[in-house]
């Protein structure tokens, strides 16, 4: 970066007069500006220790994130703490900042990122880590760890792709897996302290404290050893004092935590504009390819009346017109219904609309579904069989036969829904042609069930389908990766299918996304360290955003990829199509989710056997592995509360 | 049904909110304000917001102007109080009255801008004004959604001159360096001429290239007095119309809080 910037980083003036002669010539400005609603500004001087919290990805995405949202409100209610926000800028305005020697600022006080204590990002997806790299560079903060000194910002990775950080571990100081609350408060104490005695040690002592705490990983404390074919030997710590396995922090109570209690509301269009309320943590339904579902173990429940507070508080707040009610499988929640039929009593006059992201087919009931649009449009509903034949959702351990999703489809066409999305996945484990195809049968059901029961011919389905990408820490982690082409071959076979029907072909929508963006996801999610040597390639050669399709660039990371890779003697099919055996040292297997990974194996060959496990919530525990090694419980209801109205509404005109 | 014209401001960096904006945030201060709004008919009923002649995103401004329609009577005073908390500073909104004459939106004929050229010499800013003053026409270009389009930028113009500041104090960009600061009062015609086709004319007839874009704040709109030149108060119509004894009744019998029955 230009010089000029590195020295104007030094100093934790706001960098808003600069930034403001630049704003003329971007596109929509008000994204860089701040202000938001409930927003907070503190006195820089009054605090000692300064977060910068990253979502590293453009403002209206990263705006409504949950995540960062919380710890900002967590960090910023301490005192003598101060978290401010910063959000990827847009290649327009980089090119100015650069030209003008303007570095990566927050939003809040447009202070430069390199004054800050710690530099949090939250990764959602591993699509962001070039935008991490470009946003390093702009704060004038050296790209690779080993680089930094004791000036720098600790550079700290959460959100579920931290559980796997390898391929980011030359850029990143310290990760923390797992729910964040308690642990950025914990964080910032030892950070108070080493700063409070004169910062002795330096950078490396503050991170060897942090390390011994066993709960924030320091990639520099580990060496990485490989094996002569290129798989990893073992993985050690190199300090006295480091464990040799980090734990995920796992927050128990959700109702001591009711975060956010002051949701930001932006000025800017945002992705989502809403108020949201996580109204539980965790899933247990054991569907195998599901990363967060694993790794969020065990299901903590958000009190009924908990979620009444926070809905209330947050609505009066906010001003938002809808409620999203959040969690992995939004209808499991023990007291689901009592919680939609209150609120929606309760915001019946204020046309506040209620909205489940994620609901189950099989958890599904047309009561519940009717006091979801009770105050507002009943548009369409939305559900994830994931796998298009019985044999396949056996092997992900979907457990929703064809007649649930039939019998659910034809109440709600039935109930005046006229159009429904079905979600599947293509790429799965031991699938085939004959597996996906099976997924225009569905539709065609779906669609035939639907006009008998509605009468009418003017309904809908729409199929929407992704590639699969093995992940870490779950039973899928050793699964070999379709090929970009053998997907892309699949989806084509399943559109002629659809396309051809000229009985039902016209009512099905088909939406798909081509298998390349998932390669490049498959290579950064199972990487290990010698990946970054391509993330920084590929930023290197101007990429940026590669969760936009208009930014993303597969060529830019094959090219790179073969490149950077030739050295190591592997390549992009040994980290993505390749199976893995049992012996394997996995990179990510000195971070501990708390799943035993033995269990995880049995789950993977009870896949390929097609046999179903249970969810723990209703039958007896089968081992997992989480509560035990991480001291926790599941903690769900039903607690048998009520929402009551919260006030008398139009009380009887009694002179 | 009780209809209320607020004015409200685009001030410092919330000038580069743009009208779409300003209309979701102005319409969750309604909710949080819990104003007894007014709703279209229809499947998605909106609340009833008029929104009349905003200024372009980036611009600054201390007079933009709306009317909301309420179900339930409200005094406009405190109405103008409880929205403006329930704003982000910087769009505030300071002034409101009933509505008692039609036609808002028909009294907007003008305005009058302030335009700050930092690092301008004010003589050179002067010679430039005097320039586009005496001119019969001043011909500009602007991108339009239809390609370039050539426009007269002198007609619409009532006035234009050079503030005698030199320095601007301004919260939102202070600077010790020396400005031009020029005041552009302009008739809304069509197509409009805006404070940048003014810009425009001034480097058209004197070569006048401001190094950094021009901080351009709408200082007031309204009816143009045809003698004198000056815009005045818009709403000065609905305060005059009220009728005093009206007002101070309304006051005193402020309504009562709900379900206090």
């Amino acid at each position: 970066m230009p010089a000029e910037a590195a020295a104007a980083a030094e100093s934790a003036e706001s960098v808003f007069p600069q930034l403001e002669a630049l704003l003329p010539h971007v596109q929509k400005p008000i994204q860089y500006v701040g202000g938001e609603l409930n927003s907070t500004v503190k006195p820089w001087e009054s605090t000692d220790v300064r977060w910068a919290l990253m979502y590293p990805d453009a403002y209206e995405v990263g705006l409504p994130n949950q995540g960062v949202m919380i710890l900002y409100e967590v960090l910023n209610e301490q005192e003598g703490v101060l978290a401010e926000r910063t959000y990827s800028v847009w290649p327009d305005l980089e090119a100015l900042m650069r030209e003008h020697g303007v570095p990566q600022f927050t939003v809040d006080s447009h202070r430069p990122v390199k004054a800050f204590d710690v530099f949090g990002l939250s990764f959602s997806t591993e699509l962001g880590y070039t935008n991490m790299l470009a946003a390093l560079d702009l704060a004038g903060i050296p790209l690779e760890s080993k680089d930094r000194t004791v000036d720098d910002p600790i550079v700290l990775a959460g959100g579920h792709a931290a559980f796997n950080p390898e391929p980011i571990a030359d850029f990143i100081d310290a990760a923390v897996i797992g729910d964040g609350e308690q642990a950025v408060l914990d964080m910032t104490r030892i950070i108070r302290e080493w700063k409070a005695e004169g910062r002795p040690g330096g950078r490396e002592e503050v991170l060897l404290r942090l390390a011994k705490t066993g709960g924030v990983y320091v990639p520099a404390f580990y060496d990485v050893e490989y094996l002569p074919d290129g798989r990893i030997a073992r993985v050690v710590p190199n300090r006295s004092g480091v464990p040799w396995r980090v734990s995920k922090h796992t927050v128990m109570d959700l109702d001591e935590w009711p975060y956010p209690k002051q949701p930001l509301v932006p000025l800017a269009e945002t992705v989502h504009e809403r108020m949201s309320v996580e109204i539980f943590r965790g899933c247990t339904r054991g569907c195998r390819f599901c990363q967060a579902g694993m790794i969020t173990r065990p299901v903590r429940e958000r009190s009924i009346t908990g979620i009444g507070e926070m809905v209330e508080k947050g609505l009066k707040a906010t001003g938002f017109e809808e409620v999203g009610l959040l969690s992995l499988s939004s209808a499991d929640h023990s007291e689901i219904g009592d919680i939609a039929k209150g609120l929606a009593d309760r915001y019946e006059d204020d046309k506040i609309g209620l909205s489940l992201p994620s609901t189950r087919v099989d958890a599904f009931n047309v009561d519940l579904a009717n006091e979801l649009t009770r105050n507002g449009r009943r548009s369409g509903l939305t559900f994830a069989p994931e796998g298009g034949s019985e044999r396949m959702r056996k092997v992900i351990n979907k457990m929703v036969s064809e007649e649930d999703l039939i019998r659910t489809v034809a109440t709600a066409y039935g109930n005046g829904w006229r159009q429904v999305k079905l979600y599947f996945m293509c790429g799965l484990p031991t699938e085939t042609d004959e597996d996906v195809l099976q997924i225009a049968d569905m539709a065609t059901r779906v669609i035939a069930k639907g006009r008998e029961v509605s009468g009418s011919n003017d309904i809908r389905c729409t199929v929407s389908i992704g590639g699969f990408v093995p992940k870490p820490h779950t039973p899928f982690q050793w699964a070999p990766q379709l090929s970009a082409e053998e997907t892309d071959a699949r989806l084509e076979k399943l559109r002629d299918k659809i396309r051809g029907d000229k009985k039902y072909g016209r009512s099905i929508g088909f939406r798909y996304h081509d298998g390349k963006p998932g390669i490049v996801e498959g290579l950064l999610s199972r990487g290990d360290r010698r990946i970054g040597a391509v993330i920084r390639a590929v930023y290197e050669d101007g990429g940026r955003f590669d969760g936009w399709r208009e930014h993303f660039s597969y060529d830019r990371w094959m090219n790179c990829a073969d490149k950077a890779l030739a050295p190591f003697g592997v390549d992009v099919d040994w980290y993505t199509t390749r199976e893995r055996s049992y012996e394997e040292v996995l990179p990510w297997d000195h971070l501990d989710s708390g799943l035993d990974k033995d269990w995880l194996w049995e789950d993977w060959q009870d896949a390929l056997d097609e046999t179903e496990v249970e969810d723990c919530r209703w039958t007896p525990c089968f081992d997992c592995g989480v509560c035990p090694a991480m001291d926790t419980s599941i903690q769900i209801g039903p607690t048998g509360k009520k929402l009551l109205p919260l006030t008398v509404k139009k009380p009887a005109a009694t002179g | 049904m009780q209809r209320i014209r607020l004015r409200y401001t685009k001030r410092g960096r919330l000038r580069f909110t743009s009208h779409r904006d300003f209309q979701r945030a102005f319409e969750r201060a309604l909710r949080r304000a819990e104003v007894p709004m007014a709703y279209s008919a229809g499947f998605t009923p909106h609340p009833k917001v008029s929104y009349a002649n905003a200024a372009p995103t980036g611009t600054g401004s201390e007079a933009e102007y709306l009317e909301i329609a309420l179900t339930e009577a409200r005094d406009p005073d405190k109405l103008r109080e409880l929205l403006d908390e329930s704003l982000p500073a910087g769009l505030d909104i300071v002034d409101a009255v009933e509505a008692r004459t039609p036609g808002l939106a028909d009294r907007l004929t003008a305005s009058v801008w302030e335009l700050r050229l930092d690092g301008v010499d004010p003589e050179e800013a002067g010679r430039a004004v005097a320039a586009f003053e005496a001119a019969e026409t001043v011909e500009v270009e602007r991108q339009t959604k239809k390609g370039m389009r050539a426009f007269d930028a002198r007609s619409a113009v009532v006035s234009l001159g050079l503030s005698p500041e030199t320095h601007s104090l301004r919260a939102d960009r202070p600077t010790d360096q020396p400005c031009a600061i020029l005041r552009l009062v302009v008739r809304h015609v069509t197509p409009a001429v805006r404070p940048d086709d003014v810009l425009s004319g001034l480097r058209a007839v004197a070569d006048l290239a401001p190094p950094v874009p021009a901080a351009v704040t709408r200082l007031a709109q309204g009816p143009i007095d045809a003698g004198t030149g000056t815009v005045t108060d818009p709403l000065a119509p609905d305060r005059e119309a009220a009728p005093l004894l009206e007002t101070a009744a309304a006051a005193a019998t402020a309504p009562a809080p709900e379900g206090s029955a």
